[in-house]
């Protein structure tokens, strides 16, 4: 089968497999076609035994007990922070933030660098192409500062205009807010290009890198971004966790994000001195199980290589592409050379939600709507779109079925 | 097909998509509203002419599924000479068929060809679909009344 020839060369996609069990399902008949990963990736079985471990045999509050077990589990949640530091490269532990995922951690900066930095009159410059998570927390704290968000736009094909961008800069710019590969679009933004341009003018760039990093290798020194924003559900690990990661000089003169225990050093009725960083921004008691799962789906990714499976996802999209476009009346949105492996579509005369329906009775899980990327919708004129994702254990089959599930639909409106 | 599947896009519900009635707008409307559902961003305008209490000419434009745009065009096809209150009690009796209230073997005499969208109650997430142009005509019915210029 011409299919099996990636699937070997660059790792055995069916061992993989093997590692979900979620895959083995059968959905209305049918088994699994899981192409819905932009929205949560499934989990490995050393991730959902993580949680049963720790609950079973580690389970204590961290850096507050002298006992046994408290220790451990403080080593384990702390051996997550160096796992996730080493995976984006970051300089320090110091420099990773454990949140509830991407949105919470461009909430942090949005509250916390933005209300410190932002005055009237000042911009924030994001795209077309950001998600609600990375256009509402600036809005909120915009109208509050009176400031203003600046909008980079995008081509048809759906690539940011730099030159735009490099009109946008200016004085007035206080922060770049960013989404490294887009989660509508497939597109892999010319990061390096936008920071290196803010740095010219001391402005500090965040990432949303929620799509970013479960397929390709991110390196926050060498990218050199101030932040960088991510979900350990989209990267095989649970849900409910999730990493901001920010230059430590910035994260100490940031105020602290919430209050509460765990995040200050001394506390009076008087006065509160704070913890140093990372810690004074993890106030409470935080999701110690799922961020030890995280690390354990860091091993995993590791295991496999994220260099091996960018390669096997990308030889995934360019299958994909070739198949879908053979079907007269499709039309993919978002046609950037630097794609990651996820596909938007449209089909002439049928509604996105139409086509979700139809393909889950084929087993295939694909989204359909406005993926949180309204803004994007306008643009392109659609109110919705179909999209398909791709993962590490998807397979050419897979988009075999896809493309046959499409031309059913098409049968049936015709 | 899958039958679960083919209950909810029946030949009509197929039919009304591809052709839909009152597909326009009405100039003279003196009631209108536009609905929108967030979650999958479909947007419907409709338009009303009620003389006397009666409907007496309705129509929709927009963009949605399959499931609303037949639902759209199968509610002007019923309510066209209902009064306002029928209008209201038909959009119950609806909801409640679209919702699985009406319990396994409903009587469908006063839905006509509504009970199309008996399928609906095994799809949760389209209920809303199924819904919104309904939900529409009712917030403008209860709009205040436009004046209509007639010059
Ligand atoms: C690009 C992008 N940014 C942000 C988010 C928000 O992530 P979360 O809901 O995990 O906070 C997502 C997830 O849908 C995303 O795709």
């Amino acid at each position: 089968m011409k299919s099996g020839i990636i699937n070997k060369t660059i790792y055995d996609v069916d061992k993989i497999r093997k590692d979900f069990p979620i895959l083995e399902s059968m959905i209305h008949g049918k088994p699994l076609c899981y192409l819905d990963n932009a929205a949560t990736t499934q989990k490995p079985k050393s991730v959902i035994d993580s949680d049963v471990n720790y609950y079973t045999h580690l389970n204590a509050n961290i850096h507050r007990g002298v006992h046994f077990l408290s220790e451990a589990a403080t080593k384990a949640y702390e051996d997550a922070r160096t796992k996730i530091q080493k995976f984006i490269n970051a300089s320090s532990e110091k420099e990773i933030i454990f949140t509830k995922g991407t949105t919470e951690s461009i909430n942090l900066v949005a509250q916390t660098l933005g209300r410190s930095i932002l005055k009237e009159g000042d911009e924030i410059i994001i795209s077309t192409m950001e998600h609600h998570s990375n256009i509402v927390p600036w809005q909120l704290i915009a109208s509050e500062k009176k400031a203003k968000i600046k909008v980079i736009p995008i081509t048809d094909n759906g690539d940011l205009i730099l030159d735009e961008y490099k009109k946008l800069l200016s004085q007035r710019t206080k922060i770049v807010s960013i989404v490294y590969v887009s989660n509508s679009l497939g597109t892999i933004n010319d990061v390096e290009t936008i920071i290196s341009l803010a740095h010219e003018q001391n402005v500090p760039v965040l990432l949303d890198a929620a799509q970013a990093v479960n397929h390709l290798p991110v390196d926050v020194q060498k990218l050199d971004c101030d932040f960088l924003a991510f979900s350990g559900h989209k990267l095989y690990g649970p849900t409910g966790i999730g990493v901001l990661y920010g230059k430590s000089h910035y994260l100490e003169l940031m105020p602290p994000y919430q209050g509460g225990g765990d995040m200050i050093s001394k506390v009076t009725f008087k006065e509160t001195t704070f913890n140093t960083i990372p810690y004074k921004f993890e106030a409470g008691t935080s999701n110690i199980a799922g961020t030890i799962g995280l690390g354990v789906a860091m091993d995993y990714v590791n295991a496999i290589g994220i260099d091996n499976i960018a390669a096997y996802e990308h030889e995934l999209l360019e299958y994909a592409t070739e198949e879908l476009l053979k079907i007269s009346g499709l039309r993919i949105i978002g046609q950037s050379d630097h794609k990651c492996s996820l596909i938007s579509f449209i089909l002439n005369n049928i509604h996105p939600h139409d086509v979700g329906t139809f393909l889950d009775f084929e087993g295939i899980a694909i989204r359909t709507g406005h993926h949180c990327t309204q803004p994007l919708m306008d643009r392109f004129g659609v109110p919705a779109t179909s999209r398909a994702s791709f993962s590490l254990y998807n397979t050419k089959q897979e988009v075999d079925i896809l493309a046959a599930g499409i031309k059913k639909v098409i049968e049936v409106f015709k | 097909m899958d039958s679960e599947l083919r209950d909810l896009y029946q030949q009509v519900i197929l039919d009304h998509n591809k052709s839909p009635r009152n597909y326009k707008k009405l100039e003279n409307a003196n009631f209108e509203a536009e609905g929108y559902n967030p979650l999958c961003g479909d947007r419907i305008d409709i338009f009303l002419v009620v003389e006397n209490d009666i409907v007496k000419d309705i129509s929709f434009q927009g963009s949605g599924c399959a499931i609303s745009k037949a639902s759209a065009s199968l509610m002007t096809h019923m309510l066209k000479g209902k009064t306002k209150k029928e209008a209201e009690e038909l959009f119950v009796k609806f909801h409640d068929l679209i919702t699985g209230k009406l319990g396994d073997n409903p009587s469908l005499d006063e839905l006509g060809k509504l009970a199309v969208f008996a399928g609906v109650k095994e799809f949760p997430a389209r209920v809303k679909c199924a819904s919104l142009a309904w939900h529409t005509m009712h917030s403008a019915l209860n709009k205040e009344e436009k004046i209509i210029s007639t010059e």
